[in-house]
């Protein structure tokens, strides 16, 4: 081959990328709908559905933990991928700066969400 | 109808221009006619690339009103009354009017290896490689790539960074790696492995939709980022190990 | 004469403006900042939980605001549009699945993606409403 080339490590991020893709194509309107619009308006909901003893209690059972876990930072991971991306195609090619900013932003989101998720208890 | 057509002539233009034709309109004209009729009536000076008119050689890709597509295939009718604008095939450095170089990917083509490389070499006397109906679709829709590069025209990628390896030779080297009768998709994917190689790509689709042949560029490239992403990772797990 | 003097053009800042199929491309990727943004509302929700009944309260009210609620219906769009856009480019990024010897269509691999999604969804309702009831 012409040149040696090096391997990406894309994949890391791609698959996040498209776990939180994939997360937020089946869940994301109904998650939008049920926390933004019909908990505050008490749409079809319970008024108390989003209350704090509800959602402390779903958040200390460790299958609530994981699926508030996984749908907050894939999320982001699934946007910073995207981000980083869209910056390349508006002129601020790939770099070293935006991977951090894009990425570094993501995994500090992960780190917030796990240390709330595990000082809310078990 | 009137065809505003690029021009540069490297001895005269520092950078190209639009020149107005007027051509004779007609419901059966291709653009690539209405070329001819210049080049033969009016204007001897135009230069663009051409040969088989049916699709098939991949010689007259440019871009029509913005849009990539083989001049031959493209009729006068869908832009009635005009004008058409018509520029040379998109991200390629353009040599003289409408015609690119296509060195970088005739490089790529070649760095890829677009042959087979037998898995189990065999002599003529042992007959021929057998496949199965459901072994040759695997691979044969990549095999309808006539090189015209309109998918390298459509990919923005491509056109940000020309370093990318792109949707044909990426579809291309797919076409190999899918055969039965091949053996060397190791050696290839270490090109796609890098960032100029998949990851480049954004899955933005373009390329499958301008693609003469259906040929689907973007499905070979994203179903082989899959492919790539487990290989990143099982490659610490996997018995005799290359990397 | 022979004058070799190849023009490279570059590509405009505005190329995925002039393209109906780019342009949509371009709000599909957009669509990202938004998804992030909710993410953070989530976020801030959980770290909210975590610090206790009055700061979750706060969260609440926030969440109320008629803004907010005007402001989820934006991103209810956004999202159906990720959905959307999720898998109609899905047949593209799958390898070819076959049943019963024939390779599935395109629209097949779509409108099943956006069955899923209506599934997905209402289980997620059904599940507040059962988790709430």
């Amino acid at each position: 081959m012409a040149h040696p080339v090096k391997r990406s490590n894309a994949p890391v991020f791609w698959l996040l990328f498209g776990a939180g893709g994939m997360l937020a194509a089946l869940l994301g309107p109904m998650l939008v709908l049920i926390t933004g619009i019909a908990a505050p308006l008490g749409w079809v909901l319970p008024p108390d559905a989003l209350s704090y003893d509800n959602m402390l209690a779903f958040s200390r059972n460790i299958p609530g933990k994981l699926f508030i876990f996984a749908v907050v930072t894939l999320f982001v991971w699934h946007a910073a991928h995207r981000i980083y991306h869209t910056l390349h195609d508006l002129g601020i090619r790939r770099n070293r700066l935006s991977m951090g900013f894009c990425y570094g932003i993501s995994l500090a989101a992960t780190l917030l969400a796990g240390y709330a998720l595990v000082i809310i208890g078990f | 109808m009137k065809l505003e057509v690029m021009r540069y002539l490297p001895e005269s233009d520092p950078e190209p221009r639009h020149q107005v034709y007027e051509v004779p309109y007609s419901d059966t004209g291709s653009v690539l006619e209405a070329l001819q009729y210049i080049k033969d009536e009016l204007d001897p000076t135009l230069s663009f690339r051409w040969s088989c008119r049916m699709a098939i050689c991949g010689s007259c890709g440019m871009n029509i009103n913005g849009v990539p597509r083989l001049a031959c295939r493209t009729f006068l009718r869908e832009y009635f009354p005009g004008p058409v604008r018509i520029d040379a095939l998109a991200h390629f450095p353009v040599e003289r009017d409408l015609v690119i170089s296509a060195a970088d990917f005739i490089a790529k083509l070649e760095s890829i290896k677009p042959y087979i490389i037998p898995r189990v070499e065999r002599d003529v006397s042992e007959g021929e490689y057998l496949q199965t109906p459901l072994e040759l679709e695997k691979f044969n829709q990549f095999t309808k790539c006539i090189n015209c590069m309109l998918c390298y025209a459509a990919c923005p990628q491509y056109g940000i960074d020309p370093a990318f390896l792109g949707p044909g030779v990426i579809a291309l080297a797919h076409r190999y790696n899918a055969d039965s009768r091949d053996g060397a998709a190791e050696e290839r994917m270490g090109q796609l492995h890098a960032e100029e190689g998949l990851w480049s790509c954004t899955a933005v689709g373009y390329c499958s939709e301008v693609c003469p042949k259906d040929v689907d560029p973007a499905n070979a490239v994203n179903q082989n980022k899959m492919a790539s992403a487990l290989d990143y990772f099982l490659r610490f797990v996997k018995p005799g190990d290359k990397s | 004469m022979n004058v070799r003097r190849p023009y490279v053009r570059r590509m405009e800042p505005g190329w995925w403006w002039k393209n109906a199929f780019l342009l949509r491309y371009m709000i599909r990727e957009m669509t990202s900042l938004l998804v992030a943004v909710y993410a953070f509302v989530l976020l801030a929700g959980v770290f909210a939980l975590s610090r206790g009944d009055a700061a979750y309260r706060q969260w609440l009210d926030v969440m109320a605001n008629p803004w907010s609620v005007a402001f989820h219906g934006l991103l209810l769009a956004v999202f159906l549009y990720h959905s959307w856009s999720w898998f109609e480019i899905m047949p593209k990024t799958l390898p070819q699945i076959r049943l019963g010897g024939r390779r599935l269509p395109a629209a097949a691999i779509t409108w099943g993606g956006l069955a899923a999604t209506v599934a997905c969804c209402g289980i997620l309702l059904g599940g507040t409403l059962w988790l709430t009831r």
